[in-house]
């Protein structure tokens, strides 16, 4: 199978595009990335690699916003990402002027997929490392929304999505405890499925609230430690739940 | 590109009476000074003087190119006009159709359907006007099937204006109105062949609209009934033809129409027959499920 994978616009025999495959490989060593879905709340949690201590973390942003109401978190190549949000952001403002209308999330979705697409249907160039998610609310129907973008430039829209490391460990635990939340419910169930592969807790997570009111805000870090806490509170007081009932049988 | 600021009024040729300028474009300034051997010679002179073309006989050499823009463009000689009150957004026009002092129609269509829900108006060049209004409707449904909802009166409107921008100075002559129902309500621009794009409430095109203007403007109100709004449409076109002579005439018919939803499902279709009626039709079935067959029926059987 080696020779069908140097120059991306070769298909092997089996049918595979092994650079896109190989894309998906780097995105699964990117760090981890949920998004959930709330009635009026969508949030994004990312894995956060420890503090170098040297490094302005305030410089290393891994949640962006695309527009005022649509955010983009990553995981995969992070160089490629920068390109691929700088060409969406453009998409976005280009859409105001023509149209006079801010983008819906399926629209720059759409327009993000194609772009990876492209970069896999095209001659000396490689597809883009990474997977996104895209979270918003529709400018008009105040629906909000979440996307999944990968490097073949497929998209489809979930309730709750994870990617990167570990993703397949977090999707189970989503698809396990997911159920309809709002505003705080759904902060903590998607900082509960990024504590489910991250090691150390509140030091490594980052996570971004969006509301239709308030934007993208991002939490800090107090806040996430204390969202921690209350969970590591329930987490305790359901297992103590389930050793009483056990020693009274 | 090279823009030469300078010019030097060669030759002055007196033609009986008139005196004639031939001017020509100075381009002694690219020449290197240093001449090219030693001394010049006779062999040399075609060389050494400066290249220049002729321009065209004109005194305004910077203008010229507008004047003859200004010749080609048609006066926009119809009058058209949109408003929007309570109830929704009236259309109406009047229906001559003039090539320069020849009337070729009476009997024209001026309201053109872009979709089921939004209409525009003609005004300036019959055909600019017809071509664009169908090609704005191809991408206002290629718009609807790539984001599965309708496109917006203001989207639809800026597809247009950028459109006409990027031909713009090239003649074509368009004075439109987009008018039509969108989630937010009734909406009205005006787009021009100049790419000038403005959203209003009270809009009057051609060589009528100042008469037409003037009935609107004393009889508005935004709390009208379709039927006043109706009768106020008709008046105002009706008086921009009696004195407008590019306009209406004395024996034109009228086709005025509006086509809205009202959030009941209760949609109506408001005709003029002639400068003198005005029927008001309800119709069963909403506009904006699907094109109501009957309704390309009713508006050409007048």
């Amino acid at each position: 199978m080696a020779r069908y994978d140097r120059a991306i616009t070769v298909f092997s025999p089996d049918g595979h595009l092994f650079q896109v495959e190989y894309a998906l490989e780097a995105v699964r060593k990117g760090n981890a990335a949920v998004g959930v879905r709330g009635t009026d709340t969508v949030v994004l949690g990312v894995e956060k690699k420890s503090t170098v201590k040297l490094q302005d973390s305030r410089s290393v942003r891994k949640i962006v916003n695309l527009d005022d109401h649509i955010a983009l978190a990553c995981a995969g190549l992070k160089a490629d990402a920068r390109v691929l949000i700088n060409k969406a952001r453009i998409e976005c403002q280009s859409h105001r002027l023509t149209v006079e209308d801010p983008v819906t999330v399926e629209y720059i979705t759409r327009y993000i997929a194609g772009l990876q697409q492209k970069y896999t249907q095209s001659g000396g160039v490689r597809p883009f490392g990474l997977s996104t998610l895209i979270v918003g609310f529709d400018p008009y129907t105040d629906v909000p929304s979440l996307y999944q973008t990968d490097p073949s430039g497929t998209f489809s829209a979930w309730k709750a999505n994870a990617t990167g490391r570990n993703s397949n460990s977090m999707r189970e635990f989503l698809e396990k405890n997911y159920k309809e939340t709002s505003g705080q419910e759904t902060i903590k169930l998607a900082i509960r499925a990024l504590l489910e592969v991250v090691e150390s807790g509140g030091k490594n997570i980052e996570v971004a609230v969006m509301t239709k009111e308030h934007g993208l805000r991002q939490l800090d870090e107090a806040e996430i430690d204390a969202i921690v806490a209350e969970i590591e509170a329930e987490k305790a007081a359901a297992e103590a739940a389930k050793k009483a009932p056990a020693r009274e049988s | 590109m090279v823009y030469v600021t300078s010019q030097r009024k060669d030759i002055v040729r007196n033609e009986g009476f008139r005196t004639v300028i031939i001017m020509k474009i100075d381009f002694s300034g690219l020449e290197s000074t240093a001449p090219l051997c030693g001394a010049s010679s006779e062999m040399f002179d075609g060389f050494s003087t400066s290249p220049s073309f002729q321009i065209p006989d004109t005194t305004d050499f910077d203008d010229f190119q507008k004047e003859a823009i200004q010749m080609v463009k048609p006066a926009k000689g119809t009058t058209t006009l949109a408003f929007i009150f309570k109830e929704g957004v009236m259309v109406a026009a009047d229906s001559r159709a003039s090539m320069g002092g020849y009337i070729s129609s009476q009997s024209v269509k001026k309201i053109i359907e872009i979709n089921p829900y939004m209409l525009g108006t003609m005004a300036g060049g019959a055909a600019d006007c017809q071509f664009w209004h169908r090609n704005l409707g191809i991408k206002c449904r290629l718009h609807e099937l790539a984001n599965k909802r309708r496109i917006s009166v203001t989207g639809a409107s800026k597809l247009l204006a950028n459109i006409l921008y990027s031909y713009r100075g090239m003649g074509l002559s368009v004075g439109t109105m987009i008018a039509g129902w969108d989630e937010k309500g009734p909406g009205l621009y005006y787009v021009d062949s100049e790419g000038g794009r403005l959203k209003g409430t009270k809009f009057s095109v051609g060589s009528g609209s100042p008469y037409a203007y003037g009935v609107l403007d004393s009889g508005y109100r935004y709390d009208m009934t379709i039927e006043e709004a109706a009768e106020l449409a008709r008046r105002s076109i009706y008086h921009a033809t009696f004195r407008d002579g590019a306009s209406g005439g004395v024996a034109s018919g009228m086709l005025c129409f509006i086509m809205w939803d009202q959030p009941d499902g209760r949609s109506y279709l408001v005709m003029t027959l002639g400068n003198f009626t005005i029927c008001t039709i309800q119709l069963n079935q909403p506009l904006s499920s699907r094109r109501c067959p009957k309704l390309e029926f009713l508006c050409y059987s007048i």
